[in-house]
């Protein structure tokens, strides 16, 4: 184990700032991809849907 | 003859779509799964380095994105250059599906590595081979996007964007290699093929670990990207309608 409390795994050794900004960028970006992808899925599979909707109606 | 093959191009986006559905569960659960134990071993396990303290362990992220910027762009030209060469339309779906991951991972390595260097270079920036590479990887990742997005004509826009991926994946060799023909400020490279690694056991461990869990990521984001696509371009086809009609019910 490397930290004695958890402020001092907060601090990183005095690089806190540095590490946990990093990692929040990447935490961020790789939350936030896959919400958007999901977000173009849903989408789609609905126009797919109004696709038959339309034909239903010709 | 001329019946098998359409039988076939047809039948494959289907095939995909449900297979992907099918494995993206497994994938999302191994990417937490490996993210965690890496994380764990890399922040509990790892001990500090001795000359850059514990600004060291922004390498568990740096590292891993790095590598998945550089292969993403490869598997990238390589599925959008087959999809041009063979008329395989899965395969141009799978390209594009992969350019935005691959931009990600590409400003995720820019980004740790500015703020890794500010603590042990003193900078945030410098001109070297190994950045400025890095940086005009990400500017081809968003020229193949842009350039794609704007040509109306699918196949036309697959085509051109497969020529763009295919002249810039020249750059990668010169990523990889710029730390061996140039005097860069960014260190040489932490694992080789011919050498042992240069750092702790422990610290390797945590590395790879991350490693896997970014594939583990990659695949599943691609994999939803592309079942996306898939759906945009086929939404005329049968089994679209009757995939639609089924989860109607």
């Amino acid at each position: 184990m490397n930290w004695g409390s958890v402020s001092e795994f907060l601090a990183m050794g005095g690089y806190g700032l540095y590490v946990w900004s990093s990692y929040a960028v990447v935490l961020a970006l790789m939350v936030a991809e896959p919400l958007l992808a999901r977000h173009r899925f849903r989408k789609a599979l609905e126009q797919a849907g109004d696709v038959i909707e339309n034909e239903k109606d010709d | 003859m001329s019946r098998s093959i359409r039988l076939f191009t047809f039948a494959a986006p289907s095939r995909f779509y449900a297979l992907s559905g099918f494995l993206l569960p497994l994938l999302w659960l191994s990417a937490i799964g490996f993210a965690v134990a890496g994380l764990y071993i890399g922040f509990f396990v790892a001990p500090t380095d001795a000359t850059q303290g514990d600004a060291y362990r922004i390498i568990f992220v740096h590292v891993p994105a790095a590598w998945m910027s550089m292969i993403l762009y490869l598997v990238m030209a390589g599925w959008a250059v087959f999809g041009w060469a063979a008329n395989a339309r899965l395969a141009s779906m799978v390209a594009r599906a992969l350019a935005p991951t691959g931009a990600m991972f590409t400003f995720l390595a820019l980004w740790t590595g500015a703020v890794w260097g500010k603590p042990t270079w003193g900078t945030w920036w410098v001109w070297d081979a190994r950045l400025t590479s890095e940086l005009i990887l990400l500017f081809l990742y968003l020229g193949f996007m842009a350039l794609v997005e704007s040509i109306d004509d699918v196949r036309r826009a697959d085509h051109a964007g497969a020529l763009l991926a295919l002249v810039g994946a020249i750059n990668v060799p010169i990523i990889y290699f710029s730390v061996k023909w140039w005097n860069t400020l960014h260190q040489g490279a932490t694992i080789s093929m011919t050498a042992a690694p240069k750092m702790a056991a422990t610290m390797l461990q945590a590395m790879l670990l991350m490693t896997v869990a970014f594939w583990a990521y990659s695949f599943a984001v691609v994999f939803m990207r592309t079942r996306a696509i898939i759906l945009e371009r086929e939404r005329q086809a049968q089994w679209v309608k009757d995939l639609v009609a089924k989860e109607a019910k």
